[in-house]
Order: C-alpha cells, then sequence, then structure tokens
C-alpha cells in the first residue's frame, strides 16, 4: 500500500547521527571538564555551602552590689525572622505574620520584596526584641507557618529609670572607631562591649567569650547536622562596693533635681553610692537607641549622659572654706584670729560682701569655729589674704582638688585649682592679689567635682587619710585583671589633733540651730558637714541679665558631710544644679546619711544573726522570799525580723 | 500485502534501555526528596510510568497512518486546548501552564501538542512531492509549528515553546531545505534576537540570560540555581559523593525535575553521569535506525520527530546542568518528576513501534 520511496535523503540521516553524536561529546566534555577537572574547586565549594559557622553569643556578667543583690542582669531577648522556602509563597502569611508580631502588613510585605533577591539561606529579619506574647504566637504557629522563627540573644537589663545609670554605663556595638585604638584591637566588629561607667571600665571582667558551633545546613539555613562546639564563656560576674539599700536612698534624695551625689568609705575609698541628675536609660542602648532619642539626650543642655560625681567642674563655694580653715589652723594662722563681719570688708581696693548681707545681719566678731557654722565670707577672705594663694593652693592640691582622683570609672576630670603658676602656664598673666580673696571662699577659678570633694572633707575628718576612690574591690576582681592603677594608694597629709577637733566641731555645729543647715539637723546622728552655695556667673552678670537671668542663673548648691564626725564611716557629697542654698543640699545629704545610719543600726547583732534561739542567763528574787536570790537560764525564740531591704535593683527583681 | 503486525517486531531492546533510564531516574528521585516534601514522589513516578507504558501498547496498536489522516483534527484541537490554557489555567509561580482535572489532578497540554506536532510535521513533509523546498512550503511548516509555540511563549513558558522548535528543524532538514533557506532564515533570526531581547523575554527570562553569560556575578541571588547546579555537578567528582550533600541539604532548586541530572551526577559521579547518557545515546541512535527501516517516508519523519524532541531536551537539560546553557526551565525526558513529560515520552515511543511494528508491512 505505501511503496518505500527513497524521498528521506539517507545521508541527512546519517547526518542527523552524527550531529547527535557530537552534542552527546560536547556534553560528555563539559561533565569531564566538571566533575574531573574542576572537581576539587566545586568540592571545595560545596563543603562552604554546607558548614557554617555559627557564633554562641556569651552572656556578659552580672553586675551586683557589695552584698552580692543583682543591679544589671541579661534577659533572653527574641529576634523574629522569616526562613524562605522557595515553595511556599510566603507573601501570602504576610497578613497573619504581621498580626502576631504587631507590624503593618505592607511593611512585612515590602520586606519580603526587598528580600527577594538575596540568597535563600539568609533570613530576612522581621523585629528584634519580641515580647514574651509575639514569641508565644511564632512557638504556637510552629505547624501552620514553618518559615518563622526566632534566634536568641543576651540583652543587657539595666534597672528602671535611669537607676545607676552613670555609674553602669551601658554597652553597644564595638565602633569602627574604637576598633582602630590599641586596647580594643582584639575585638571584632559586631561585638558588644562597655561604652561608658563600669561597663566600659571594666569590660574585661564583664565580656565573655563567644563560643562557636560548625553546623551543617541546607539551603535554607535550617540546621540538620552539627560537626563541632566550642562553648561560650560567659562573662565573670563584678561585684561593686556600692550599696543597693544607699544608692535607692540616694536616688531618692536627688529625686526632682539636678545635680550629683556621692558617697564613700572614706576609711577605704569605697564608694557607696553615685547619683547623677538628670539621668537615662541605658535600656533604651541596649537594643538599638533610635536616632532622634540618641540626639535628645546629647543635645539636652542639662547633659543626661555626663556623670556629674565625676564630671561636672564646678566652683565649691562655702565647702572650700574647710579646706582653708585646715589651712590656715595648720599654719598656725587661723587659731586666735578674730574678725569683725559687718557685712563685708575691702581688700586690695575692692569691697567683697559677706553672703550675711542678703539677710540684713552681719556676724559680728568671728572666731574660725563661727566662721565655719556661720560660713562667714569675711573671715575666710582675711584668711585667704593672710595665707596668700600659694599655701592655698597647696593645701587645696594635697587635698586632691584639681586633679583626678583615680576612681575607677571612665572620663573623670580634674577640676582646677588655680595657683601663680597655673595662672601663667594657661593666661600667660600674673596672679592677681584680689583674686585670692574670691578663691578664700570657693569662687573664682576653683572647680572641684562632687568626687574630689568628698575625698578631700573625708580626709580632713578622718585626720588626713586620703584614699582613691573606686567602685570595686580589688579583692573581688579576677586575677588576671589588673586595675588601671592601684586601688587603696594611701596619702597621709597629717593634720594636728588639737586642729581636728576645732574643724569637725564646727563642721557639726552646722547641722544644728546655730549653723547654716539647721534643718538638716539629724537627730540621734553624729553629723556633721558643710554647707556651700556658688554663683555660677558674676553679680555683676546677673545684674546685667536681670530678672531673667536670676532664675535661669541660680546658685548651685553643695554639701559635704559625714557621720561621725570624726573617723567617719562615710562621706556624702551633694550637688543641686541652680539649688540656690546650701542647706537644700545639706537636707538631701542628711537622707543618705541617715539611711546609712539606719541600716547599720537594723543589722541584726552578731548573736543573734544565726540562731533562731537565743541563750540567756538571768539573776531574779521573787516578792514573798527577797532574802532568796534565783538564778536560771532561759532559751527565747528569736523572731527573725529582718528589715525589707531592697534584693536587687530596681526594676530587676 | 499482509495486515500482519506482531509483538515479535515490538523493539524490545529499545524499550530496556528507556526502562533502565527510568529506572535511575526513579531511583534518583527517591534520593533527592527523602527528607524533602516531595518525599514519596519516586513512587507516584513508578505510577506514571506504568501509566505511560499503558500508553505505549495502545498507541502501538493503532495504525500510525490511521493518526496522520486525522492530523488536522489533532491540530485543531492542540491549538483549541493551548488556548484553553491561556484563559483559563492555573497560574502557578507565574505562569499559565496548567489545566485543573477533577480529580485534584493537573494536565500540562503544551507536552502532547508537541506529539500532535510531530505527527503533523511528519504528515506534511510525507505529502509533498518535491525533493527540494519551496519558499512557501517552508513558510507553512514554520506556522504549523510557529503558531503553537508563540501560544506556549505566552504562557510564558519558554523552555516548553523551544522544544517546538527541533521539530519543524529536523522536518525541514530532512524534507530537503536549501542551504540558502538554512542562511536566510539564519540571519533573519540572528537579526531578530535584540527584537525579542527587548520584546518578548519577560525580566526573569532575561536574567536566566544574563547570568548564564556571567555565572559569576550574582551567586547568591539570581544566579543561585545555577552555581548550585554546577558546585552539586563539580562536587561529585569522578565516582561521586556519597553523601550527596548539595542535594540532600537541598542546596540544589528542586533536584527531582529540571535538577535531575545534576543530582545524579553529584551522587554517581562522572562515571554515573557518562553511563546515563550512554544509555541516551543508545536509545536515540536505535530511534534513528528505526527512522531509516520505517516503512516510509511519513514513518521516518515520525520517529525522526520523536528523535529531534528527545535530543533537543537532552541537550538543553543536560547544556544547562553543564554549564553550557541557560536555565529553560526544560526537564530530562524519562528522568524527570513530572507526569506529562513521562507520559509524553511513552506515547511518542507507542508511534515509534508503532511504525517499527509495520516496517515489513509491505
Amino acid at each position: 500500500m505505501f511503496g518505500r520511496d527513497e524521498k528521506v535523503s539517507q545521508v541527512r540521516l546519517t547526518a542527523v547521527q552524527y550531529i547527535i553524536l557530537v552534542v552527546f561529546l560536547i556534553l560528555a566534555y563539559g561533565l569531564w571538564r566538571l566533575q574531573v577537572v574542576q572537581s576539587d574547586f566545586y568540592a571545595n565549594l560545596a563543603e562552604k555551602n554546607r558548614i557554617r559557622s555559627v557564633p554562641i553569643l556569651a552572656p556578659r556578667g552580672r553586675i551586683l552590689d557589695r552584698e552580692g543583690r543583682t543591679i544589671v542582669d541579661n534577659y533572653p531577648s527574641f529576634t523574629a525572622l522569616l526562613l524562605r522556602d522557595s515553595t511556599r509563597d510566603i507573601s501570602a502569611d504576610a497578613d497573619l505574620i504581621a498580626t502576631g508580631l504587631h507590624l503593618d502588613p505592607k511593611e512585612v510585605r515590602e520586606r519580603i520584596r526587598r528580600f527577594s533577591g538575596t540568597a535563600q539561606f539568609q533570613p530576612i529579619y522581621l523585629k528584634e526584641d519580641i515580647t514574651p506574647d509575639e514569641l508565644a504566637f511564632v512557638e504556637s504557629h510552629r505547624n501552620e507557618l514553618p518559615e518563622l522563627d526566632t534566634i536568641m540573644a543576651h540583652r543587657r537589663l539595666y534597672p528602671r529609670n535611669g537607676f545607676m545609670a552613670h555609674l553602669i554605663g551601658y554597652v553597644g556595638e564595638v565602633s569602627e572607631d574604637m576598633l582602630n585604638q590599641p586596647q580594643w584591637e582584639l575585638y571584632n566588629p559586631g561585638d558588644v562591649v562597655g561604652k561608658s561607667g563600669v561597663e566600659l571600665e571594666y569590660n574585661q571582667v564583664l565580656m565573655g567569650k563567644n563560643g562557636s558551633r560548625q553546623v551543617v545546613v541546607n539551603s535554607r539555613g535550617k540546621e540538620v547536622g552539627q560537626l563541632e562546639e566550642k562553648p561560650a564563656e560567659p562573662g565573670k560576674p563584678l561585684k561593686l562596693t556600692i550599696d543597693i539599700d544607699l544608692q535607692i536612698a540616694a536616688e531618692q534624695a536627688l529625686a526632682g533635681h539636678n545635680g550629683a551625689i556621692v558617697a564613700m568609705d572614706p576609711r577605704t575609698g569605697e564608694i557607696l553610692a553615685m547619683v547623677s541628675r538628670p539621668t537615662f536609660d541605658p535600656n533604651a542602648f541596649a537594643v538599638r537607641i533610635k536616632h532622634t532619642e540618641w540626639a535628645k539626650l546629647v543635645n539636652d543642655d542639662d547633659h543626661p549622659l555626663l556623670n556629674k560625681a565625676i564630671q561636672a567642674q564646678l566652683a565649691p563655694g562655702s565647702v572650700f572654706k574647710i579646706i582653708m580653715a585646715t589651712a590656715g589652723l595648720q599654719e598656725g594662722i587661723a587659731q586666735d584670729m578674730r574678725v569683725t563681719c559687718s557685712g563685708g570688708a575691702s581688700f586690695y581696693g575692692r569691697y567683697f560682701k559677706c553672703w550675711v548681707v542678703a539677710e540684713h545681719r552681719v556676724h559680728g566678731v568671728v572666731d574660725v569655729t563661727k566662721a565655719i557654722y556661720q560660713s562667714c565670707d569675711v573671715f575666710f577672705y582675711t584668711l585667704a589674704e593672710r595665707l596668700g594663694i600659694g599655701r592655698i593652693a597647696k593645701y587645696a592640691m594635697m587635698f586632691g582638688l584639681g586633679q583626678k582622683t583615680g576612681i575607677d570609672l571612665p572620663q573623670e576630670v580634674s577640676g582646677v585649682m588655680p595657683s601663680e603658676e597655673w595662672k601663667i602656664r594657661n593666661f600667660k598673666q600674673k596672679w592677681y592679689a584680689g583674686e585670692t580673696i574670691s578663691v578664700g571662699i570657693g569662687q573664682g577659678a576653683v572647680a572641684v567635682t562632687p568626687i574630689q570633694l568628698a575625698r578631700a572633707i573625708g580626709a580632713i575628718t578622718s585626720g588626713g587619710n586620703l584614699h582613691r576612690p573606686h567602685v570595686t574591690r580589688p579583692t573581688d576582681l579576677p586575677k588576671n585583671v589588673i586595675p588601671a592603677s592601684a586601688v587603696g594608694d594611701e596619702i597621709r597629709v597629717p593634720i594636728d589633733p588639737k586642729n581636728w577637733e576645732i574643724i569637725t566641731n564646727a563642721m557639726a555645729d552646722v547641722v544644728n540651730p546655730m549653723g547654716t543647715a539647721p534643718s538638716a539637723h539629724l537627730q540621734g546622728i553624729d553629723f556633721a558637714g558643710k554647707t556651700g552655695s556658688a554663683q555660677t556667673i558674676s553679680n555683676a552678670m546677673k545684674a546685667k541679665l536681670g530678672a531673667a537671668g536670676k532664675s535661669k542663673f541660680k546658685d548651685n548648691g553643695w554639701f559635704a558631710g559625714v557621720e561621725p564626725r570624726r573617723n567617719p564611716e562615710i562621706v556624702v557629697c551633694s550637688l543641686l544644679e541652680e539649688g540656690e542654698h546650701g542647706y537644700l543640699a545639706a537636707r538631701t545629704a542628711a537622707q543618705v546619711i541617715k539611711a546609712y545610719v539606719e541600716k547599720q543600726r537594723r543589722a541584726p547583732s552578731k548573736l543573734a544573726k544565726n540562731e533562731s534561739q537565743l541563750e540567756i542567763g538571768a539573776m531574779w528574787s521573787v516578792p514573798h522570799d527577797p532574802e532568796a536570790l534565783h538564778v536560771g537560764k532561759f532559751l527565747l525564740d528569736v523572731e527573725k525580723v529582718r528589715a525589707p531591704l531592697a534584693t536587687s535593683a530596681l526594676g530587676l527583681q | 500485502m499482509s495486515r500482519y503486525v506482531s509483538f515479535r517486531d515490538f523493539d524490545w531492546l529499545l524499550l530496556l534501555f528507556v526502562l533502565l533510564i527510568c529506572g535511575l531516574g526513579v531511583m534518583e528521585i527517591r534520593s533527592a526528596t527523602t527528607y524533602t516534601k516531595f518525599a514519596g514522589a519516586h513512587v507516584k513516578q513508578i505510577y506514571w510510568i506504568m501509566g505511560g507504558l499503558a500508553g505505549m501498547f495502545l498507541m502501538s496498536l493503532l495504525n500510525y497512518q490511521v493518526l496522520l489522516d486525522r492530523v488536522h483534527w489533532f491540530y485543531i484541537v492542540a491549538v483549541a486546548s493551548l488556548m484553553t490554557v491561556l484563559i483559563f489555567g492555573q497560574k502557578y509561580l507565574g505562569a499559565r501552564r496548567w489545566v485543573k482535572m477533577p480529580g485534584g489532578m493537573h494536565f500540562q497540554p503544551s507536552e502532547w501538542v508537541k506529539l500532535i506536532l510531530i505527527l503533523a510535521m511528519a504528515k506534511y513533509f510525507a505529502d509533498l512531492h518535491s525533493k527540494e523546498l519551496s519558499w512557501s512550503d517552508f513558510m507553512k511548516a514554520g506556522a504549523m509549528v510557529g503558531i503553537p509555540m508563540l501560544m506556549v511563549l505566552a504562557q510564558p513558558d519558554l523552555g516548553t515553546g523551544l522544544t517546538y522548535l527541533p521539530i519543524a528543524v529536523m522536518g525541514l532538514f530532512l524534507g530537503g531545505v536549501r542551504l540558502k533557506q538554512m542562511l536566510v532564515v539564519t540571519l533573519v533570526a540572528g537579526l531578530l534576537m535584540p527584537v525579542a531581547w527587548l520584546k518578548v523575554l519577560k525580566p526573569y527570562q532575561r536574567d536566566r540570560l544574563t547570568i548564564f553569560m556571567h555565572p559569576d556575578a550574582d551567586t547568591q541571588g539570581k544566579g543561585y540555581q545555577v552555581n548550585q547546579s554546577l558546585i552539586a555537578v563539580g562536587s561529585g567528582g569522578i565516582w561521586g559523593s556519597s553523601e550527596g550533600s548539595q542535594t540532600h541539604l537541598a542546596f540544589l532548586p528542586v533536584p527531582q525535575t529540571d535538577f535531575i541530572f545534576a543530582a545524579f551526577a553529584e551522587e554517581h559521579g562522572f562515571v554515573g553521569a557518562l553511563g546515563v547518557m550512554l544509555l541516551y545515546f543508545i536509545v536515540l541512535m536505535r530511534l534513528t535506525q528505526n527512522a531509516q527501516t520505517a516503512p516510509d517516508s511519513a514513518g521516518t519523519f515520525v520517529v525522526t520527530g520523536v528523535v529531534a524532541v528527545l535530543s533537543f531536551h537532552i541537550l538543553v537539560n543536560i547544556g544547562m546542568v553543564v554549564g553550557f546553557m541557560p536555565v529553560t526551565g526544560i526537564p530530562l525526558p524519562l528522568m524527570s518528576y513530572g507526569g506529562s513529560s513521562v507520559l509524553f515520552m511513552f506515547l511518542a515511543l507507542g508511534i515509534v513501534m508503532n511504525v517499527r511494528m509495520r516496517r515489513f508491512v509491505n
């Protein structure tokens, strides 16, 4: 039926066979090239493809107070992310995901779209630091939303409301600038390090060492196996000398004011409390601070990021008179000095007023004791004139003013203690004798930090022992950590015991009815101190500015106080910016002193500390037989009434 | 003039090699999908193959001459079904290629349109009586393939659309195309390339070609597929990688379909991959031999049409896997997972058997 014709060219059919052969040879060559010639190259790539090093983040060490109570802790923070799956349209789930994570569905879709060009194994990060209910949403939707996952990181949990924020500092990702400095050389980009305060100073202690895991992953970044694991070394806890109870008292005392409070044990230099106001919330830095928030903190006129306890350099005002009195007494000038205060006096052709004229009073005849508790300016003008700037500067420098105290906190400032050499060196000008008079009452060029003042007053009331302030005991630090300089450096500046008594007794009278701060008196507590109020601008300037200037540039209030008056256990320096009067600062300091003493008194006696029963021996007689004397031993049940002291810093319970 | 048709003349040897390839495919599908949500795909593949075998035997019983006589009807149905897909098709991964069938099945008509085109071409060229092709014959043949091809390209499915081309090319080549005609067409196609690049290709298709030209440009993004495929094949080495890491760890995208050869090459190495290619070569040679011994020119054209489609698939798919060809989404016949593809191959083989069994009829 069908004739076999020769229409189809046999030549061409054979050609087809040869073409197929050539195609196969080319393909075989391609295979050979890949699998034989470049096999090692691709095997290497395959290895890189599937083995990934996943860091195990080391948690930072906790920060504890002197009694081991937690101040700074870590909390596990979860970040929600999407693992992509080429076979699932994740945009379709965007609405559900957005609802669960409280995000805008449009934003979620936009993110998915934006990441669509990147490798499948790179997850799409959706939200950092998700809340527990968002985490619960992720966990409960494992089946419906297999692409939704979380990763965990330890984040810093700081106390609430900026409690102790300046001392603690905060952490952040190590910056490019820092990495270029020698001490940060060994750190890697992305490391979270301390950026200020104790977090920065003791970063070496607190920071752990990240571990890593070699994991086998599939193309979506999902782990399918593990090869080896190098565990993380968590950071070590850091014990501070701070007492949370005292810190709370100090924070409360300064509430509503700008300024600083430092409480120190002058016997050792241990800082017990340190507050600066206004404050900031370091928790805002723990995740990622918003640019606007950061700008607000930096540009604030009240400098919330500044630790005023060690970074505010201000005229000490009348608190300086304690140093003046010490110098005067030690030089043998002040003992018998009597000055009549008529509201002011002229020196070097210029009239200097005493603060008392503002109250339409005069001090009358004043000796050194009255000069201290009444803070008579005229007395100290006269004393300054007699001492001369050289001797004033010598004593002030001996007690640590105008120089860094060496506290183990970053960015301490030195303040200024003027002298003839200082003026020539910095201004190329001769010292004018008139300037000495202002320095005599802590004005003029004198600028101190609260920590310097606390240390100086603590030293004078202790009979002349200066300790380097510190926030950690060297014995509490790990062995390999060497503090910036040896803590506990002691400087001895001997003060004649007679002079010591005069000064400390006069300081105790400051908070008595005849003193400048009677309202800060603490019943039953041997509280002594010195008030000060320092002008922030000159009187002439104030007059020029008129009413507006008066309200804006109010005097700073100062107070440095101790308990007990001699060989004190605690010294507190309080600075109230624009606090006007020293007695207001005295009241804040008194609150801290009171909290300290009350805590000491509430502390259980040694006997009752460890026992629930108390053994008491007694002797007695009974009325009907007065001759017989009874002797007995009683076991008393001791009720453990422990004071409700803080168990950790605010917000960390 | 005996009408006697016997299964003694059935090409059992060809079937043996075809089933060998299918068996390797099933093995590889099983291995590549074990830990994925496609696990168990190899069982479905076996069902498809069994269905395909049944279809093949049925097809071989029909006289291909009868089919050829009715090919114009088939052609009309083919064009109509492509039209249906364009209008009612299921959109999946951005393209309308599937029609939903009752019972949860999906059907891709573009596959069996291939079969009809093979028959149509065979009929067309067998009915031509001159040894030399005229320009009008050339254009008619071109239009017959070109119309369905454009419809498939509009789905858009560049890969399948291109598989229609070798049917026309093979038909023209054996049908007596002249050298001058080949040159002119090549020249025109060359001139149209830039236009096609800008107007016809979708952005993702352009990306695929760009990546093909510069595979290292974007290894994690758009070049990911190609690079993972190259890594999989390359890391297989001479004897294969026992762990089959790229495939098993899901770095290799869709290893059970378009990239099955890459998965196989990784697991079984150069030796194994070359073995598979040898099997394909034997199948193709056996087919061309059948073409030569066909009872008439129509039979020859039918078998060579199948050869053209099969070789083109192999060229493009393995070429893609070894990095010689851009990614087009063309499966490797007989090995890749997929019902439409398996059914097409077995029906095509059924027609080949049909031709072979009638070789002594005259």
